[in-house]
């Protein structure tokens, strides 16, 4: 295990060092002047336009820029927003709100997604079988903000059930309709993973021994099937994490939830450059310490993995 | 004795009249139901097994052995169900049984043995937890502790004798013949009367097979279990039980006491199956050579009104002879201390091939004979320029491999082709058979278009195919037909040396007798020269000339193939001469 | 046991007529040759979602080619005394805010989703399938380094990545921009799916027949390699049209995508959010051309991947 670790630690080295590159790259090593780009069409006051050139060190060469941006973050510097204020004070205040909403649509999405996932899949072919493959063919059609604004207009302007718009300081409850629009987006694809996966196992050697032993179904199906069927969904937890830092954005910034990616929404609709890039690179950041930790989770899921050397 | 009004009966004589048999299978009728509708798998079939008896159901892939075997425990795969008959275990008809009481009867009185010790474990739990779980289900042992105890008494049972230090590891951490003493060990955890074991040791090397049967066989036989065996291999069906059921296509032909069916064949069918049997055809050669013009090998010779039926001996024979007038000529192949070695990340160098030599005279068969990593394929790809020599010489036609030239190693390739062991992955299946026989060609540039089809007309003929199939794709054909197929290509460019690396092991007996028979007539007909690399020490004897015994990468042993098996001078050919199954049998006599 | 109480069984033999014997091995090959391709065809054809949503492409593929077939109105004549007003008086859906025709707009705007839903498709094909081969094949330090930069790219997710890049390109916005800014970053997943499937497939006893006969390597990964990998490969690029609909969406509605001057369903959802409350068909509607469209390609991409995956098709 501690092996395996290690060498998941080695290996996100070179790719946290890519990705911060890549970004870097993207907006620095554009032709004319990026501070300019930035910014677009707005035209900032020139000190802000001076704090940003500073900030990121232009007058020096290319690389060195990248360096001293990268010694920034392992620093916690992660720049400065438009208003000047530094994006790690945002943080503090925004992070706990998004890892709430997130830690929310998480276990809806996987709560629901895993229980009529399995069920499904012990019942292929069947009624409830064939109606959850159509709900979820719809569900992985519709986009995040065509969800989010259904359910603002139905369930809080028509029925009045939830308050449309979140706004600071409000109480868990609030976040429960952006939780469950967040988790419409990989709900289905865990109902059809969950699904394929349980009709898999239940076709494997292992189980019809575990049956030949004397077992009853209602330990099999559970100790089995369920626990074997859970490895790949917890895989596709890495690939949803990314799927969710997008939804999270266009959720916290439709129902106003004063999170994280409510704060890079608002940048992206204003224009605001340099907070979007800081923002995006947190957020991969984020992205990537995830990763890592569903990967030891799949191990500890895995004997396989837990002991190989 | 027999009655035929339903079809099949097994009468048997009860002298005393009142003993119920354990297990009676009485006009078992299993069905599946496909997109065309149902199909039987298994029909009318009858079984009476006693107290304390072995008894073996044999056949090949599709006789609806393991379907039979599969019923019993009424755990049959996908859409399978039971249409008919009745399975009377001790008493009580189990096919109507309900789910409660069959949960009842798995385990505590049918064990189950499964046939893949690799995916019959679930990978996530440790094997004490799998085992334990088998004992908490039958009741055997409540309380944690006592629990554990019976689970370590179990596996020592089965021959894991550090089972208390294991139990915490998982499957992978376990070899397969270990794997399957797990396996018969969870099958025994709960005393059963019955114990099915649905080809047991059949994915594993042949000297593990015998240690870990002749295991089960002593264990039952303490414990008085009943054992029902499922084997497609009529050798170690008769070696290892008393009583034998042939199956074929979903119905019973043949039962009886062991070996009186293999002495005394009866069904045609029965007759093929022993005479294609290459376990069983070595020990007849040896009969037939120590002069005794043994009953058996006689049976065989009758049994050719069937003009499928073919006779390994007859195969063996005329091999013999073709060869003896082959030595003067240079040698086709000279290895000179082959060595392949493996840099293996974490754990250094692995040494897969160890300075190994041999020769092969032009136009004869030499066999390279060894269990899973003893390193006889690695010889093969290296022999092939698939894989990279390490250091050592192979001379090939008086040339040295080495010093080849990219031009000469593509004129080389004409002359010496492969043939693979898995039927299923040695054809690309997007392509067309006559495109894939005549692949060859078109890459050496031989003939023109109409030239390249007349050719693989004749290559299709060579290997007795319809030329019919010139259009067609592989997922049509069986696995005999694609090797079929791949003796062709390998044909193809008329080359003098052809290796066979394992590839008769993945067919039914009767197939793979079919297929040796085509490599003995192709052989003689061509002047090839064949280098046949096989776990199989009994197809040996009917194939090859000399034989290489391979073992951890070195050549243990080298002879003539008759030495060999008369006078094997090491102790692990010996060990391997007596895995054959059936090779204890008293046979002719 | 006392094998001396035990009866005896005797010697049975079926009569031979019930099980007459068949020849060993004998080829059954009638009807039309069939191959994967064929009998994914055959499987295809007979699923009415098949049918349905290639119909639907269709149909979508001839609203964008020709959308004067579909209405006669102008989708930039806008009126601001026709705002928010319903259907009727030769409008079907009514008007917008800037009181422009709605059905006008959303058949305008079909071509835009599809436009960058097909040139994001080719990109993210030919990326992922000539890095994907690459490593796959060739292996050794190839693979170590594509591998390395697929993780790279994939480690951000390709939304994020087309915002950064379209806030920095913002002036030059137009289909082509915002194509190559999601493509760039969606072929990592095509690459991996790719590279397994060939994994797979190389070490397959025909390619290395194919290299024992002296057939080229590059000539076994396109004879023989290739076409038998390429199977979940047509499945993820059919579903990866529909994502990179979506996210052309996305980044319009974020108002990073395409210029407002440009006829696109995602701007005018955007531009539609004001009016939620008081007329919400102004959004919903091209949020259901929007989905429909996607459907249809996740429908076809599900459907295929049942006729050429046998895992999947044994599991419908």
């Amino acid at each position: 295990m501690a092996g395996y670790i290690a060498r998941r630690l080695l290996q996100a080295i070179p790719v946290l060092l890519g990705t911060t590159f890549l970004i870097y790259f993207m907006v620095f090593a554009m032709p004319g002047d990026p501070v300019v780009a930035l910014f677009g069409d707005k035209t900032p006051p020139p000190q802000v336009l001076e704090a940003v050139r500073e900030r990121y060190n232009l007058d020096k060469p290319f690389i060195v820029q990248y360096l001293l941006f990268l010694g920034g973050i392992f620093q916690g510097d992660f720049g400065v927003s438009f208003s000047g204020q530094p994006v790690s004070e945002i943080l503090a205040v925004t992070f706990p709100v998004t890892l709430q909403l997130a830690v929310l649509a998480v276990l809806i999405e996987m709560v629901f997604g895993i229980t009529i996932g399995l069920v499904s899949g012990l019942r292929k072919g069947g009624i409830f079988d064939a109606s959850f493959l159509v709900v979820s063919l719809i569900l992985i059609s519709l986009p995040v903000f065509v969800v989010a604004f259904v359910a603002q207009f139905v369930f809080g302007i028509q029925l009045g059930w939830f308050r449309t718009t979140v706004g600071p300081g409000a109480p868990i409850q609030d976040l429960v309709l952006p939780a469950i629009v967040l988790a419409t987006i990989s709900f289905a694809q865990i109902v059809r993973l969950t699904r394929a996966s349980v009709i898999d196992t239940g076709g494997q050697d292992f189980v019809r021994t575990a049956a030949s032993k004397g077992l009853s179904r209602r330990r099999i199906v559970p100790v089995h099937i369920l626990r074997n069927s859970l490895i790949p969904v917890v895989t596709y937890l890495a690939v949803d994490f990314g799927v969710l830092m997008v939804g999270a954005t266009v959720t916290e910034g439709i129902f106003n939830v004063p999170g994280v990616g409510r704060t890079l929404y608002q940048a992206i609709i204003r224009g605001e450059g340099p907070t979007v890039v800081s923002f995006v690179t947190v957020m991969v950041l984020i992205y990537l310490v995830i990763n890592l930790l569903v990967d030891l989770l799949y191990a500890v899921l895995d004997p396989r993995i837990r002991y190989a050397k | 004795m027999t009655s035929t009004v339903n079809g099949s009966d097994v009468k048997h004589t009860t002298p005393e009249g009142e003993e119920r048999p354990l297990l009676e299978i009485k006009d078992l009728k299993v069905q599946f139901t496909t997109q065309e509708g149902k199909v039987t798998a298994v029909d009318g079939v009858d079984i009476t097994l006693y107290r304390g008896q072995s008894l073996a159901i044999v056949g090949e892939s599709g006789s609806g052995k393991s379907t039979t075997a599969h019923a019993i425990i009424n755990l049959l795969p996908g859409s399978g169900q039971i249409a008919g008959g009745q399975i009377i275990l001790d008493g009580q008809d189990i096919s109507k049984a309900s789910k409660k009481e069959m949960e009842a009867i798995r385990g505590r009185k049918i064990g189950f043995v499964p046939q893949d010790p690799m995916s019959n474990l679930n990978p996530v739990w440790s094997i004490g937890f799998q085992v334990e779980e088998a004992i908490r289900a039958n009741g055997i042992a409540t309380g944690r502790k006592e629990v554990r105890a019976r689970a370590i008494e179990v596996l020592k049972q089965a021959g894991l004798q550090d089972a208390d230090r294991r139990l915490k590891q998982f499957p992978h951490q376990f070899s397969g013949g270990m794997r399957q003493r797990v396996l018969i060990g969870m099958g025994l955890s709960a005393d059963p009367q019955l114990l099915i074991a649905d080809e047991p040791t059949s994915a594993l090397d042949v000297t593990v097979q015998r240690v870990i049967l002749d295991h089960l066989e002593s264990l039952t036989r303490e414990l008085g279990t009943t054992l029902l065996f499922i084997t497609h291999d009529l050798g170690l069906a008769a070696e290892r039980a008393e009583q034998l059921v042939v199956m074929y296509k979903g119905r019973v032909v043949e039962s009886g006491p062991s070996l009186e069916i293999l002495q005394n064949p009866q069904h045609p069918y029965t007759q093929r199956l022993v005479a294609a049997a290459p376990s069983l055809a070595s020990r007849r050669i040896t009969s037939t050579i120590h002069g005794q013009e043994g009953a058996a090998h006689e049976t065989g010779s009758e049994v050719g009104t069937t003009t499928d039926t073919i006779d390994l001996i007859a195969t063996a024979e005329a091999r013999a002879e073709a060869h003896e007038a082959a030595a003067a000529q240079p040698p086709a192949i000279v290895v000179e201390d082959l060595t392949k070695v493996f840099k293996i990340r974490g754990s250094g160098d692995f040494t897969a091939v160890d300075k190994v030599s041999f020769e092969i005279p032009k136009g004869t068969t030499t066999a390279l004979v060894g269990e899973s990593g003893s390193g006889k394929s690695t010889v093969a790809k290296m022999l092939l320029k698939l894989e990279d020599v390490t250091s050592g010489k192979i001379i090939v036609g008086g040339k040295d491999l080495a010093s080849l030239t990219g031009k000469e190693l593509f004129d080389l390739r004409s002359r010496m082709q492969p043939v693979f062991q898995d039927p299923y992955g040695s054809l690309n299946p997007l392509r067309n058979i006559g495109n894939t026989i005549s692949e060859p060609l078109v890459t050496h540039g031989v003939g023109d278009r109409a030239s390249r089809r007349a050719r693989v007309f004749e290559l299709l003929d060579q290997v007795s195919l319809p030329r019919t199939l010139v259009g067609r794709y592989p997922n049509e054909l069986s696995g005999g037909q694609r090797q079929r197929i791949a003796i062709a290509r390998a044909l193809a460019l008329k080359p003098e040396i052809v290796v066979l690396d394992e590839a008769v092991s993945a067919l039914d007996v009767l197939v793979q007798a079919q297929i040796l028979r085509l490599l003995a007539d192709l052989q003689a007909e061509l002047d090839l020269t064949y280098l046949f690399i096989t776990h199989d020490l009994a197809v040996v004897r009917v194939i090859a000339d000399n034989v290489c015994v391979m073992q951890k990468g070195r050549i243990v042993e080298a002879a003539a193939t008759d030495d060999v098996f008369e006078n094997p001078t090491e102790q692990y050919t010996k060990d391997l001469l007596a895995a054959i199954p059936g090779a204890n049998l008293q046979l002719g006599a | 046991m006392p094998s001396n109480t035990r009866p005896t069984q005797a010697h049975f033999v079926a009569p031979i007529d019930e099980t007459p014997l068949v020849a060993i091995d004998s080829v059954k090959a009638d009807g039309k040759p069939t191959n994967l391709w064929t009998d994914a065809w055959r499987d295809v054809r007979k699923r009415p979602m098949f049918w349905i949503s290639s119909a639907l492409i269709v149909l979508i593929v001839v609203v964008a080619l020709f959308p004067a077939l579909f209405t006669s109105v102008d989708p930039r004549y806008c009126q601001l005394s026709l705002s928010n007003q319903g259907p009727g008086d030769g409008s079907v859906l009514g008007y917008n805010r800037q009181g422009c025709d709605i059905y006008s707009r959303i058949i305008y705007g079909t071509s835009t989703s599809l436009s960058v839903g097909l040139i994001v498709t080719f990109l993210v094909a030919s990326l992922g399938i000539f890095f994907g081969a690459l490593a796959g094949f060739y292996g050794g330090w190839v693979d170590a380094v594509l591998s390395r930069l697929g993780d790279i790219f994939f480690s951000i997710p390709y939304i994020l990545a087309a915002v950064v890049i379209m806030s920095v390109l913002s002036q030059y916005a137009s289909v082509w921009t915002i194509s190559l800014a999601i493509g760039i970053f969606a072929w990592p997943a095509t690459a991996r799916v790719l590279r397994a499937e060939i994994l797979r497939v190389k070490n397959a006893d025909f390619v290395m027949a194919a290299t024992a006969v002296g057939v080229t390597r590059l000539r076994i990964l396109i004879r023989h390699v290739l076409p038998n990998s390429i199977a979940p490969v047509i499945v993820i690029t059919t579903i990866s049209l529909a994502s990179a609909i979506v996210a052309e969406a996305t980044l319009s509605f974020l108002g990073v995508g395409l210029p407002s001057s440009t006829m696109s369903w995602g701007n005018d959802i955007s531009q539609a959010q004001v009016d939620l409350r008081t007329n919400p068909q102004t959004l919903i509607l091209p949020s259901i051309a929007l989905s429909v469209t996607v459907l249809s390609f996740i429908m076809l991409g599900e459907v295929v991947r049942d006729a050429l995956d046998p895992k999947a098709r044994a599991q419908r």
